[in-house]
């Protein structure tokens, strides 16, 4: 049996001695025993380090790890710089709890200070929070943030990744509020459907799109705006980090929330988690966003620190009448999203986002010429979807050539992505493999 | 301390990406008009910053961490390894099944053994973090009563003990909140409860044991009666290292719990998060549980599901972790956890509370709560100042301030992963402080004093919030 317990079982009889207990029945006597386990747990007994690092290498050596990926949908494969890990390991960093006690956590608290200034930056927005736990829940989060005794319902984009619609969804079952889907027209919102939707409605609490969308396409964000805003409700903008290394910002184009999924910034593929939850708003939103905060202050020397604040809003103050339950936030996730953007720097994002886009204009013209139709007319960002006569047929021709082809959407249509770790090789082969496949 | 910002030359940065290998087209959308501010720095210069900011902060790898309801064990360092695998790093969330059996066997693994100590029958990892799994469990409850048409069922009754995210929580599922007292043992009044139990009754919240580190001697009696009226029993893990391999929720009584695998199975806190909540039930809510799910090395979707907390199925690196340590410790080793962290509690109790009165005296569980009640009265001396001096003896301060039922609380665990020396030091500078004030009350108020920094003015913070860096102040200048 492996074990952090550094008292041996001598001393541990003996501190029990010392504070008047025979032994460790005596200690839990307190306990009723027809609610104590009888015998023992039915699980393998404790190994060594060496015994549970084979076991646990042996699980991770039956994935595939793919050598080239082109799936997005939610999970980005980007490169992680150098620092980001090194960085992310420090232990003070790793071990640390939530920083309550000011004083000796200057550290990560400037730490997340700078990371709510970067997110600021990077959107547009005023504000942001010190993190949530991943897009799809800050997109719910950011949800909630808009609802009040007349406002009520909240429309979603269809064009929003379904994954991000499930958990809204979720809230709301919790909240008993009400959400209704907006259509898409050709890829991307249908702006009719949504003037009229929204127009008629005087519940309407927001509108949530997708900045590229879940199809990839950069939708008509100012257009949208100005409906939303002419309804009186609140545009949620739920985005891509290092899109917005290009595409213009949810500040100038007005939006009141942004949320999004950070995991493009630094964080890995890791099977879906842990990710970092963006959630960004407006001066005027401020008292209303969920999650922690950290601001500037000063000490009784007037040196300059920083804390935890406006914590009124939150659960540990007002219990059933805070905005959220929420009490961490992904503060190791949004330090390492910070150690990238500080390692890229404004010239790395817009970069990265501009090899991102290219790459997968040239993905799509290839594919175009092995015969595969592009679905929509849109503009796309990274990602965007094709037609081919069989998905299946090629993405396993794909995986044999130890290629992660785009994401089957159904028997014909696939969603592509490309980032900057997409070589002219590899997308070359893509092409070729798919001219082989269907013959074209 | 700089601002990675104030760090930051016009032109200076580093090379990470390569020159575009195809023809480079930029989106005909409008883009945006000025570049970000984003740092332009050093590797040099940006790795000093973090090191700054690592030394500014404080983990338990730097000391005893006796953060009550927190469970501050040690982090082992083979876990951090597993989970830097690339075979579970680079594994795309939606790559094909026989690709990904790796993943699933974590799941899978971590799952069973999981439900084995708890006594639930199924389990669902997606919730990131203690409190969404007290969302995703009490929705369970909610869907379960609408399931039989029972939707007069709108009440979740909390002892007034309980974590604000209990409330909080209940509030987020759409219930009202009903709070029941504590008697003067600090545990359920078993006739309050009683008088508000009903067919309005969804469900009981409860942590046991409760947050001033008592078992509830009633807890079959509790059970019962929150059944008997129709409701179900909710289980909040957070304090589970005090039972672990001892008692099982759902062998006294309990339908749904969360655990929180970053206190009792020693994940790292990383500063606030990510952590991960996973929430237990039994057989006959398992059919409302969240979205996609791994069961057996398939993916399945529970038949009436609640739909999903989060976008994948949680924070999967989080789960290695966790499945690591359980394979480290065993069934063996398992109950040596819980009976390691009440004797280290109990062991601190014991020797404090002469001068130190605890909130309830009598043998507590994996933590316990002081009250510094009489001691602010008679020297004005908070519990605050005291957490504040135990940072001059380099000790991370006790919980400060809850539970809300105890004045002037201070909840101190220990946790099992600490010896004898560490707490015989903490106990030491306890005394020591408790000397001081006597002798100087106004010195203790003044601490900290060997911090970087001093008290800081949060009232201030909170009036004029600042919450990002003024970029225009430094053209300014």
């Amino acid at each position: 049996m492996g074990t952090y317990i550094p008292n041996t079982k001598e001393e541990q009889l003996r501190m029990l001695h010392d504070i008047g207990y025979k032994d460790f029945d005596d200690l839990f006597k307190g306990i009723p025993d027809q609610a104590k386990i009888k015998g023992s747990l039915n699980f393998p007994e404790g190994k060594s380090e060496v015994q549970v690092s084979s076991i646990v290498s042996g699980m991770a050596e039956k994935n595939k790890v793919f050598g080239k990926i082109f799936r997005g949908a939610g999970a980005y494969n980007h490169y992680v710089p150098a620092t980001v890990n090194a960085i992310g390991d420090k232990e003070e960093f790793l071990t640390a709890y939530t920083p309550y006690q000011a004083e000796i956590s200057q550290g990560i608290l400037q730490s997340i200070f700078e990371y709510q200034t970067m997110i600021c930056e990077l959107t547009g927005m005023d504000v942001s929070n010190a993190s949530l736990y991943d897009g799809a829940s800050a997109a719910a989060e950011a949800c909630a943030m808009t609802l009040d005794r007349k406002r009520t319902t909240v429309y979603v984009s269809e064009s929003v990744d379904h994954r991000v619609r499930e958990v809204i969804g979720t809230y709301s079952f919790g909240r008993n509020t009400k959400v209704v889907l907006v259509p898409e027209a050709d890829g991307a919102t249908d702006l009719n459907a949504l003037k009229e939707m929204i127009d008629a409605d005087s519940s309407a609490a927001c509108f949530l799109m997708q900045y590229p969308n879940f199809n990839g396409i950069i939708e008509d964000a100012d257009q949208i705006a100005s409906i939303v805003h002419g309804a009186k409700a609140q545009l949620i903008m739920s985005v891509n980090p290092i899109a917005l290394g290009v595409l213009k910002t949810p500040g100038e184009i007005g939006a009141d929330i942004v949320c999004g999924e950070g995991q493009p910034l630094g964080l890995g593929l890791a099977y879906g988690g842990p990710y970092l939850g963006i959630l960004a708003t407006t001066k005027k939103n401020m008292r209303k966003i969920v999650g922690r905060l950290v601001g500037e202050t000063t000490d009784s020397q007037g040196e300059r620190g920083f804390v935890l604040t406006l914590q009124a809003r939150e659960q540990h103050i007002r219990r059933e009448k805070a905005s959220s339950n929420v009490c961490s936030n992904q503060a190791l996730c949004a330090l390492k999203a910070s150690v990238y953007l500080a390692t890229v720097g404004p010239k790395g994002l817009k970069q990265a986002a501009t090899l991102c886009t290219s790459k997968a204009h040239y993905l799509a013209s290839e594919l175009e010429k092995a015969g595969l139709k592009l679905t929509y007319g849109g503009e796309f960002f990274h990602e965007f979807v094709t037609e081919c006569p069989d998905s299946e047929k090629l993405l396993a021709a794909l995986e044999e050539k130890d290629i992660l082809g785009g994401l089957p959407l159904d028997g014909n249509r696939i969603l592509w992505c490309t980032t900057e770790l997409c070589t002219k090789e590899d997308m070359d082969e893509v092409a070729a493999t798919a001219k082989e496949v269907f013959g074209a | 301390m700089k601002l990675i910002f104030e760090r930051s030359v016009p032109g200076r940065g580093q090379d990470i990406f390569p020159e575009c290998d195809v023809e480079v087209k930029l989106p005909e959308s409008p883009l945006r008009e000025k570049a970000p501010n984003l740092p332009e720095i050093s590797e040099n210069e940006l790795g000093r910053h973090y090191t700054k900011l690592a030394r500014a902060s404080r983990g338990v790898n730097d000391g005893f961490y006796p953060l009550g309801s927190c469970t501050m064990k040690h982090n082992p360092r083979i876990n951090e390894v597993m989970a830097s695998l690339p075979g579970f790093t680079r594994i795309h969330p939606l790559q094909p099944a026989d690709t990904v059996k790796g993943c699933t066997e974590v799941v899978d693994t971590l799952r069973k053994t999981l439900c084995e100590i708890t006594g639930m029958d199924d389990m669902t990892f997606q919730p990131a973090a203690g409190a969404q799994g007290e969302f995703t469990g009490l929705l369970l409850i909610k869907a379960y009563h609408k399931s039989r048409g029972d939707e007069g069922r709108k009440e979740i009754i909390i002892p007034d003990s309980a974590h604000g995210t209990n409330p909080a929580s209940a509030a987020m599922a759409g219930y009202d909140v009903v709070v029941i007292k504590s008697n003067e043992k600090g545990m359920i009044d078993l006739d309050d409860l009683k008088a508000h139990l009903g067919p309005q009754t969804a469900g009981l919240m409860l942590t046991n044991p409760n947050t001033v580190g008592l078992f509830d001697e009633n807890i079959l009696e509790i059970t019962r009666l929150v059944h008997e009226a129709g409701g179900l029993c909710y289980y909040d893990g957070a304090n589970l290292n005090a039972v672990i391999g001892i008692v099982r929720p759902g062998d006294i009584g309990f339908d749904v719990i969360h655990l929180n695998l970053h206190k009792t199975f020693s994940t790292p806190h990383g500063g606030g998060g990510p952590g991960s909540g996973p929430c237990g039930c039994k057989d006959f809510l398992a059919q409302f549980l969240p979205g996609k799910r791994v069961v057996n090395g398939e993916y399945t979707q529970a038949e009436n599901s609640i739909g999903c907390v989060t976008g994948f199925y949680g924070n999967f690196l989080v789960m290695v972790r966790a499945l690591t340590f359980l394979l480290t410790n065993g069934s063996d080793g398992v109950p040596e956890l819980a009976k390691n962290a009440v004797l280290n509690a109990n062991y601190m109790q014991e020797k404090l509370k002469d001068l130190y009165p605890v909130a309830y005296d009598t043998t507590c569980m994996h933590e316990f709560v002081m009250s510094l009640e009489s001691i602010h009265k008679e020297k004005n001396v908070s519990a605050l100042d005291v957490a504040k001096a135990l940072l001059d003896f380099g000790i991370h301060p006790p919980t400060m301030y809850f539970p809300l039922i105890v004045d002037e609380a201070l909840m101190v665990e220990p946790t099992e992963t600490e010896s004898r020396e560490v707490l015989d030091n903490a106990i030491e500078a306890f005394r020591a402080i408790y000397k001081k004030i006597i002798d100087s009350p106004a010195a203790v108020a003044a601490s900290p004093v060997t911090t970087p920094i001093k008290r800081l003015d949060e009232v201030g913070a909170a009036r004029h919030p600042i919450l990002k860096y003024d970029f225009s102040q430094e053209k300014a200048e």
